[in-house]
């Protein structure tokens, strides 16, 4: 069931996507924390350091001319601010001799050469990393003159812990806003997927000869316009296999008739003993012959209209060349040799969007009819009107009666009066027509004559 | 390799310091895994405790050895400079010098639920422990001295310097602090404790009080009544002596207590076994076996008639350093021996 080519959800790839985001924001935000939290941790304790070293500074005698340095205990209970650090301190006299100090052993000096009174400096004690500050007095005595050095240091625990803590306190604050961040969008991501969800439980539960259109309301702009394709797909898809069907039984039922017949007139055209009967069922044979080969036309010439308006991609037809094609091929000569037909054309170009073979089928049918129920003269024309475009035949009679009109374009419309060359099938190829290019036909019975309209929305030009 | 190392360095350590050497060592318990442990401590008192630590670790061979301080001081500091640690547990009543072998980085950290619950003056960096307390106490002869007499408190004893001078003259004993690495620490202590230091130095100044050495002998001479009183002597040593004579007052102004420090130094081998030893000595069974042995005052203020508010715990911490800073010990040393005669000696 699992199709190893399938993409990761929706949901994951953004829930991912906005977790790797806040990941980063964290590491960013966690980095200037950290940086933030140790300059603030550095400030505050080598303050106390300096504290200290001051407090010491101010604790050097003059005694019989030597510095010595009267400790003070709470320049030590200053540093154990720090309760956890070990400490350094050493006093220096003006020649680099140790006048007191933690251990005579190990001394601690400021890189290089600097006339700062102050100066702040890492170096390791006892293998340790640690902060240290040297301030320096100069004495101006008469006893004694020249600068004594105070150094006092510290290991970086209490600094190291008050960043840590600096940080926590920072952080987990956002971190808990990052989980909430990543809930919320959670919930917003489920509460827009949702539409998706059920349009997928929708196609999953579908019977696949289903194929009715789905509905649309309620839903997100996106998934409108997916499911419209969707939807005009599925319509289309359907159309096409209610034609086949159409054409099918239109087939199955048009055929069983004339061929019928046919067998009829041959059965009869053999058993005639006399030449005379046997060409006389022959001629019926032939008519019969003939006008099955219309109707196959006919039906064949309908399937192809409408499977073309379903699957030949529209263009630009001026309808005045459809016009102008069907008269110029005289195909009516056929059933109306002597037929008088005009055209009425003007130098203003009709375009409409359709197929070009659609249309002049259209046209070749209703003229077909003209020529078959009108009287002439009939007249072909185009025109545009307004936002309309027009395609009509206009013959000189009365049009046919009410009771026929009303039932006109269904199929298989045969009345007692269609007689044998009629199919029943031309004006449903037109209505086909019309319908599958957004038009409709009109049909107006005005001073002149019985005019039929085809009536599309002109293309804009 | 390490051993041949152990080997020199032992046999070089012990041909520079010819002279240092420890002044008793004990051997406790059978095992296989030998433990070294280093102490201020005299053995005979603290015997009851390491047996009872023997008898729970019967895997260890315990050999206690006891030092003198500065002696302890520096063979512990010059191993810890050579990397080469020969004892396993070390054990000062100098905690001044522990202070500053903690801050020197030669100790190793251990923790747990027993250190855990240790008073912070009592602890530093989980590397320094305060074992036992024992206060600094007024020892008088109960002879000579009638309990109305005795001085409850520092201001009594100042009132009754000035008005008895001739009573007391000669015969007012302490510690002499360039001596007494303890009597220094105390001496110190108090300079920092109250004002009454300066007053009560200039009280002995008058009366010709007398810096002396050593515990045994200054008690020993209140018992025979060389002097009436001893000021600042250790209470444990008082109460060991057990003698009839001697009574003992603890200053209700405020009286010190030492924490003995135990450390684990950071080259030591038994680490293990020195982290049960501290989590022992830290256990109500130790400390009851501790408090008969007089090194842990009671608890209740009933029991020694002390307020919790008066005692002063010298916090083991590392302000301690400045009662090793050479400086602050030459000033006072000086302010001392401006105020001291020395007893003549016999």
């Amino acid at each position: 069931m699992a199709d190893p080519q399938i993409g990761r959800s929706l949901t994951t790839r953004v829930l991912v996507t906005v977790l790797l985001i806040l990941v980063f924001g964290g590491c960013l935000v966690a980095t200037s924390t950290w940086w933030n939290g140790r300059q603030a941790a550095r400030q505050s304790y080598d303050r106390i350091l300096l504290g200290a070293a001051n407090e010491i500074a101010g604790s050097i005698l003059l005694d019989r001319s030597a510095p010595l340095v009267d400790l003070p205990v709470s320049a030590f209970e200053l540093l154990a601010q720090a309760p956890e650090d070990r400490i350094y301190y050493a006093v220096i006299g003006p020649g680099g001799q140790l006048i007191t100090g933690l251990d005579e052993d190990l001394v601690i000096t400021p890189p290089g050469r600097s006339g700062d009174a102050i100066r702040f400096f890492d170096a390791a004690l006892d293998g340790e990393p640690a902060r240290f500050v040297g301030v320096t007095r100069r004495f101006v005595e008469r006893e004694f003159s020249g600068p004594v050095q105070v150094i006092v240091g510290q290991t970086l625990n209490a600094r190291q812990a008050m960043t840590r803590s600096l940080m926590i306190d920072a952080l987990w604050p956002m971190a808990l806003a990052g989980i909430a961040l990543l809930c919320i969008a959670f919930l917003v991501l489920r509460s827009a997927l949702r539409p998706l969800g059920e349009l997928a439980d929708n196609l999953s539960r579908r019977d696949p000869y289903d194929l009715t259109a789905m509905p649309t309301q309620k839903l997100p702009g996106e998934l409108q316009i997916m499911l419209g394709a969707m939807n005009r797909f599925m319509g289309r898809l359907d159309a096409q296999v209610q034609a086949m069907r159409n054409l099918i039984s239109d087939t199955a039922h048009q055929l069983r008739t004339p061929v019928a017949a046919i067998q009829v007139h041959t059965d009869t055209a053999l058993s005639e003993p006399d030449t005379e009967g046997r060409d006389r069922a022959l001629a019926r044979l032939q008519t019969r012959t003939r006008s099955l080969g219309n109707l196959l036309e006919q039906l064949l010439s309908r399937a192809l209209v409408i499977h073309r308006a379903e699957s030949i991609p529209r263009t630009t037809v001026d309808l005045r060349e459809v016009a102008l094609d069907v008269v110029d091929r005289e195909d009516h000569l056929v059933l109306a040799p002597d037929a008088v037909i005009r055209l009425d054309i003007r130098d203003v170009p009709v375009p409409v969007r359709g197929d070009a073979f659609s249309l002049g089928e259209a046209v070749r049918n209703l003229l077909g009819n003209a020529l078959r129920h009108g009287k002439q003269p009939i007249v072909v024309g185009a025109a545009q009107r307004g936002s309309e475009a027009v395609l009509w035949i206009e013959d000189s009679g009365t049009g046919p009666e009410p009771a026929v009109l009303k039932r006109l374009g269904d199929r298989f419309n045969r009345s007692t009066s269609s007689g044998e060359q009629s199919t029943g099938i031309g004006l449903s190829i037109v209505s086909s027509v019309a319908e599958a290019f957004d038009g409709r036909i009109e049909m107006t019975t005005e001073g002149g004559g019985f005019r039929v309209s085809l009536i599309f929305p002109a293309e804009e030009s | 390799m390490r051993l041949l190392q152990g080997l020199l360095f032992c046999i070089l350590a012990s041909l520079a310091v010819p002279g240092v050497a420890q002044e008793a060592e004990t051997r406790i318990g059978a095992g296989d895994t030998p433990f070294l442990m280093r102490s201020t401590t005299d053995i005979e008192i603290i015997r009851p405790t390491i047996e009872r630590f023997a008898a729970l670790n019967p895997d260890l061979a315990i050999t206690y050895e006891q030092w003198g301080s500065n002696d302890l001081f520096d063979i512990s500091r010059t191993e810890c400079r050579a990397d080469g640690a020969q004892a396993d547990a070390i054990f000062s009543s100098a905690v001044q010098q522990m202070v500053w072998l903690v801050n020197a980085a030669c100790a190793h950290p251990y923790v747990s639920p027993m250190t855990q619950a240790l008073p912070d003056n009592r602890r530093w960096r989980n590397e320094l422990w305060g074992i036992t307390t024992e206060p600094a106490v007024i020892a008088y002869n109960r002879a000579l001295l009638s309990i109305e007499e005795v001085p409850r408190d520092r201001f009594a004893f100042l009132d009754a310097m000035r008005a008895n001078p001739d009573l007391y003259r000669n015969r007012i004993a302490t510690y002499d602090i360039a001596e007494s690495g303890l009597g220094y620490l105390f001496a110190h202590s108090d300079s920092l404790e109250a004002t009454t230091f300066g007053a009560l130095l200039e009280g002995f100044a008058r009366v010709d009080a007398v810096a002396t050495c050593c515990s045994a002998q200054i008690i020993n001479s209140v018992a025979e009544g060389r002097y009436l009183i001893a000021y600042n002597v250790l209470g444990s040593y008082v109460l060991n002596m057990n003698l009839p004579e001697v009574g003992m007052i603890l200053p209700e102004d405020y009286t010190l207590i030492l924490s003995r420090g135990l450390m684990i130094p950071k080259g030591a081998r038994q680490k293990d076994a020195a982290g049960r030893l501290v989590d022992f000595l830290l256990t109500d069974e130790a400390q009851r076996i501790l408090q008969r042995a007089g090194l842990v005052i009671g608890t209740e203020p009933a029991e020694i008639g002390l307020a919790t508010s008066a005692r002063r715990n010298i916090p083991l911490s590392p302000a301690l350093l400045v009662a090793k800073d050479m400086n602050r010990r030459k000033l006072m040393l000086r302010f001392w021996s401006d105020t001291f005669i020395r007893p003549e000696m016999p």
